[in-house]
């Protein structure tokens, strides 16, 4: 892999634009991103967070952001739409845990023949006889026939694996881009997988 | 902010709120005005859905903590639980004593850091930064910024419990260590000391987080207290010898608004027959409620304030003393949602206090943890207390342990029809007929009465989705009239 380099040009007072988002996962690599406990107190000094599911209420992804942490796979007509804003409007994209990277558990599903059969299990068969599926245009999202990784629906620039990755692996592959340095993803410490 | 455009006379409109920000999981909001422009109804949407009951079908039951882990990321521990009590069942088999008290003590760990992420992380930028402050600061970052001794307590709380978890368990999330027949290993002497050594920093951030939010419910918050999802309905939750305060076993009792109760001891092998879910269409969380008296007379609350409700004390000095604070403040039984943030804090004293009486059990450091056997029961029900309310795996396995069924009924689920009530009332409170502006800080109010349940929609539903805020104007053909985004 190149190394790219962070810059902040979107930035009105030069501290990095970081963004999360969570599409098919548990949250668990955003609760992995809290356990960085007081280091995000140091954090908060460098960067700003504009768009977070759990450090943020704003509602639209926003522009010229500088690195975003994608977790979880697509798999549904709502993250598809988001994961392509969120490539348009980012310079670095990190494939951020396992989900991201491999669909992983949410991707048990693919081998099943589509969204069909696990929809008809959940609410036809195992929920009272109503015989009702969710399905709401508009509002509610449709499934994915697969649940498919982040690299297979838009070019991704890190891949930071773990189930989910530890707060320290995390914190290590975030200082070196505060310094506007390629983090070295090698290792076992860095890039094993669960 | 622009005002939102004035609607022709007598058109219907939806306000649109997405995605519902500072909860856990992916959730949209609608918010119903009649011609009049009053408020007819508001709806809560869970947009994600990922089918953990369908493709675990033909794994091994004992893999079952490890991949229902993986339904939650914050309370990945409550599934570890229930799969492992599941297995039990599937054994046949009793735990030793030493493996109860270390999942108890896991279980207290993970209800300390859920609670610590709700109050602080998640729901007191709206308390302590204000309802209307900016929405580009109002969250954890903004807490830091205004009021760093308090961000940094709640920080260091979550940690104590993640910390916690990491030492029993070798990793903070997705901990694969209580396991059917017990746990995987003992308690490290070592570790144990660790912990003691942190309870007094714990307490005295509990203590002060509990000072400081029952004086704003004394002051600011009165009006949120009130309206923020006021109504009777039934409560559930697990009780303990003599109807104690429980987390991890006992019986599960049933109660009415003024504190009947109207089933003590629900058979939880049985608990389909009990409990039926319901299906809407516009959302992927499903409706579980009471079988025996339907959908709408059956739902019920669970989570923290439902223990509270449900228990008669909670058998701990400190805890108890909040309790019956809370008692005078709310009632017998308390009814209002927003309580549910206040229940939260008390159960984190509850659970403290409980951590450091297991960690002086002379027993709990004894190094026989796990019980062996092979499949003897091919149907099991396992249930704990999830730091959001009851949780329930239900298998049904073959001779070689493969699951042929699986139904989870999920904490937050069980709250679903309580949660559309309260944004219907917060709405129908802060929207009047006729208004013809829609401020960002009353969206937000109706965001934050989802927040009082602290919903885990990765659990309720085990998939995901976020788009723009946006106010749609709809006529009343349904046509869009106009149409504003909030960033």
């Amino acid at each position: 892999m190149s190394s790219p380099s962070v810059s902040t040009t979107g930035s009105i007072n030069g501290k990095l634009r970081l963004a999360t988002v969570w599409l098919a996962g548990c949250s668990g690599c955003h609760m992995s991103f809290l356990d960085l406990d007081e280091w995000l107190i140091e954090l908060a000094d460098c960067m700003d967070m504009v768009f977070s599911p759990v450090a943020s209420d704003s509602k639209e992804y926003p522009q010229d952001v500088d690195l975003c942490l994608v977790e979880g796979g697509v798999a549904n007509s709502d993250n598809l739409a988001l994961i392509l804003q969120v490539r348009a409007r980012t310079r670095l994209l990190v494939s951020f845990g396992d989900c991201a990277l491999s669909a992983n558990v949410p991707g048990m599903r693919n081998m099943l023949g589509g969204a069909e059969p696990v929809l008809r299990r959940g609410y036809l068969e195992l929920a009272d006889d109503s015989g009702v599926m969710p399905h709401a245009p508009g509002i509610v999202p449709e499934l994915l026939p697969q649940v498919l990784p982040l690299h297979e629906v838009v070019p991704v620039d890190f891949y930071l694996p773990g189930c989910p990755p530890s707060a320290a692996r995390i914190r290590a592959f975030l200082e070196p881009l505060l310094r506007g340095e390629a983090p070295l993803m090698e290792g076992a410490e860095m890039i094993r997988f669960g | 902010m622009e005002p939102t455009p004035t609607p022709p006379a007598g058109a219907r409109r939806t306000i649109l709120i997405d995605p519902v920000t500072r909860i856990e999981g992916h959730a949209k909001i609608t918010i119903h005005l009649g011609e009049n422009g009053a408020v007819e109804g508001a709806r809560f949407h869970v947009t994600e859905y990922r089918g953990f009951e369908r493709f675990c079908e033909g794994r091994p039951f004992t893999e079952m903590a490890a991949i229902t882990a993986r339904i939650c990321g914050i309370c990945p521990v409550s599934h570890l639980l229930a799969a492992a009590k599941t297995g039990d069942r599937i054994l046949s088999v009793t735990i030793p004593p030493t493996a109860v008290k270390l999942r108890r003590l896991l279980n207290l760990a993970q209800i300390i850091q859920s609670h610590a992420l709700s109050f602080f992380h998640l729901s007191s930028p709206d308390f302590l930064l204000g309802w209307d402050s900016d929405p580009a600061k109002r969250n954890i970052f903004g807490l830091i910024a205004a009021d760093p001794e308090l961000a940094r307590g709640g920080i260091r709380l979550r940690q104590f419990g993640q910390e916690l978890i990491e030492r029993l368990g070798g990793r903070k999330i997705h901990a694969a260590w209580a396991v059917p027949g017990g746990v995987r290993s003992p308690l490290d002497p070592a570790d144990r000391e660790a912990i003691q050594a942190r309870l007094s920093e714990a307490f005295a951030t509990t203590n002060a987080a509990l000072d400081r939010f029952k004086g704003l419910l004394d002051g600011p918050l009165a009006v949120e207290a009130a309206t923020f999802g006021c109504f009777p309905s039934l409560f559930m939750g697990l009780v303990g010898a003599d109807g104690r305060w429980e987390h991890y076993d006992g019986d599960l009792r049933l109660i009415d608004a003024v504190g009947a109760v109207l089933a003590e001891a629900l058979p939880q092998q049985q608990i389909s027959e009990v409990l039926a879910e319901a299906v809407e269409p516009w959302t992927y969380l499903k409706f579980p409620y009471y079988r025996p008296l339907g959908p709408e007379a059956g739902s019920y609350r669970v989570g923290p304030l439902a223990r509270l409700n449900v228990c008669t004390r909670i058998g701990t000095e400190r805890a108890d003393a909040e309790l019956l604070e809370l008692r005078q403040r709310g009632g017998r039984v308390v009814t209002s949602s927003f309580y549910y943030h206040l229940a939260r804090l008390i159960e984190i004293l509850a659970a403290l206090e409980a951590i450091e009486a297991l960690l002086d059990d002379p027993e709990i450091c004894t190094r026989h943890v796990r019980a062996h056997a092979g499949v003897n029961t091919f149907e099991a029900v396992g249930v704990s207390e999830a730091p959001r309310g009851t949780l329930f795996h239900h298998y049904r396995v073959d001779a070689n342990g493969l699951i042929e069924a699986v139904n989870l009924i999920i904490a937050t689920g069980q709250n679903n029809r309580a949660m559309n009530l309260t944004i219907t009332q917060i709405a129908r409170t802060y929207i009047q007929p006729g208004q013809s502006e829609i401020a960002e800080g009353l969206l937000n109010r109706v965001e934050a009465g989802i927040r009082c349940f602290d919903p885990c929609l990765s659990c309720s539903t085990h998939a995901a989705g976020q788009m723009p805020l946006h106010v749609q104007l709809l006529g009343p053909g349904g046509e869009l009239l106009s149409e504003r985004w909030r960033d």
